[in-house]
């Protein structure tokens, strides 16, 4: 691992402040300090955010508001979140093992990297840890990358489940930096690759995600699948957030939301359009979910993914109606 | 960087370089070589310890981060010489065949047991479930047992859990 400087930060003003040219922030570190020892990461400054009054889960009004340094497994079991977005804390419970969710923060969770075996790497190219080097998996081992959103550039997956549940109940996330205080709706703080594989996010150096609010739920039954080579602790092939409204037969709601099939949540825009209005039938879900499909791309090794996508759209929404 | 870490009930002062993991602090330098070093990424659990009583792997950790915080290793589950419930019960279940992944897997259960709420198997998720074998598998699949005694693993958890 190469050296570095270490310091603590005192509050999020203080991090800012404390961030420096090669600067990283450090939260639970389950993702950073695996990818340091890889070499894939090789901040000079570590500045330790995992420590500020960030840890709060609280209510405003019909909001919910969380700081950025909760860990997961606080975040999962919190009543607020179990009994109001039982969604978000089925994705939470869904991803990684008990020791990482201790220990990784709510912050963390959105600025994980993602898993592309070539990223992770050093010894190959790879246009995301070094941009124009070249992307091997798309000629080479692709089979759990992107089908959604992809570019000549890259094809890797955000591997994160809780940011498809925020992604899937229109979320916001709070950010300070040099540059002032943003607030940026999910799935907006993930970008596709397009020419700029490197950067993962719409954030600028130095800015520190302090919170995420969560909007009152939207009505309706809610749900988070995923689907994985084994049945705990992997990351996901596929996975899902839904919610659907259904009044007298008719769609009067529906948020989907994808992962594991893009550079970011993939929200399903148009197969919530061609819903919205329509008839709750399992023929309505599979159009919709074609509609969605149709722009998908796959590569010869994830074909699969396109109609693992479909049937997970089409039994969710079934399960949801039912 | 001098850090001061409480490690099963004992204050300990170290100078650390920044990369040190927790893991290898307690391993190659406090002497404590309990906690494994399996895979070094996170993904086997042989490293499990508790920080301030809740379990997370050594091998992810940075020692200067853990500056002010309580480790309690495999080393300082028994008292003395009365051995934790747990393992009393992994050897009454013969839960171990090698023997490599048990530290961590008992830091695991120890911290498993103490963790409330639902998980990933959990039908009603508003409602504290009973640590049935589905839910103890589920819950401890941070840590591998590459002997596949996975089996008396969960018997032995089972027999402690409430």
């Amino acid at each position: 691992m190469k050296t570095f400087e270490y310091a603590r930060a005192e509050s999020p003003a203080d991090a800012v402040r404390k961030f420096a040219p090669g600067a990283m922030y450090l939260g639970g570190g389950t993702n950073l300090v695996d990818l340091m020892r890889l070499g894939v990461a090789r901040p000079d400054h570590l500045v330790d955010v995992s420590r500020l009054p960030l840890d709060a889960v609280e209510e405003a009004g019909d909001r919910v508001r969380i700081g950025a340094a909760v860990r997961n497994s606080d975040l999962a079991a919190h009543p607020l979140i179990r009994s109001r977005y039982p969604m978000l804390a089925r994705a939470l419970l869904a991803g990684a093992s008990g020791q990482v969710r201790n220990m990784a923060t709510v912050a963390g969770n959105l600025l994980q990297r993602t898993r592309c075996a070539y990223f992770q790497d050093v010894t190959r190219p790879c246009n995301k840890r070094e941009p124009g080097s070249g992307c091997p998996a798309i000629e080479g081992d692709h089979t759990n990358l992107a089908i959604l959103g992809a570019s000549h550039a890259c094809v890797a997956t955000h591997p994160s489940d809780m940011a498809v549940a925020l992604a899937a109940l229109d979320a916001e996330v709070h950010v300070t930096g040099p540059g002032g205080d943003k607030i940026i709706p999910m799935p907006g703080l993930h970008r596709l690759p397009g020419d700029a594989p490197e950067r993962d996010t719409v954030l600028d150096p130095g800015d520190l995600i302090t919170g995420v609010e969560l909007p009152a739920p939207p009505p309706g039954a809610s749900l988070y699948r995923k689907v994985r080579e084994r049945a705990s602790f992997a990351f996901a092939l596929a996975s899902i957030a839904a919610v659907l409204d259904v009044r007298d037969g008719t769609v009067a709601g529906c948020r989907i939301a994808l992962g594991s099939l893009a550079h970011a949540p993939w929200r399903a825009e148009r197969a919530e359009q061609v819903l919205v209005g329509g008839p709750a039938t399992g023929e309505a879900f599979l159009t919709a979910a074609e509609a969605e499909l149709e722009q998908a791309r796959a590569l010869p090794r994830n074909a699969f993914k396109v109609p693992l996508a479909r049937n997970l759209i089409v039994r969710a929404l079934e399960e949801l109606a039912s | 960087m001098d850090i001061t870490l409480k490690v099963n009930g004992v204050s300990r002062t170290v100078a650390v370089d920044p990369r040190t993991s927790l893991l290898d602090l307690l391993r190659e330098r406090l002497g404590l070589i309990g906690a494994k070093k399996g895979c070094d990424h996170g993904q086997c659990g042989a490293c499990t310890v508790l920080i301030d009583g809740r379990r997370a792997n050594a091998c992810l950790a940075l020692a200067v981060a853990m500056d002010g915080r309580e480790i309690t290793t495999v080393e300082g589950l028994a008292q003395g010489d009365d051995l934790h419930p747990l393992q009393a019960a992994f050897i009454e279940h013969d839960a171990f065949q090698c023997g490599y992944c048990t530290p961590g897997q008992l830091c695991s259960a120890a911290g498993m047991l103490g963790e409330p709420g639902p998980s990933a198997v959990t039908g009603d998720i508003l409602v504290d479930p009973d640590l049935t074998p589905e839910e103890i598998r589920e819950r401890m699949s941070g840590n591998l047992c590459r002997c596949g005694a996975y089996v008396n693993i969960v018997s032995a958890i089972a027999e402690v859990a409430p």
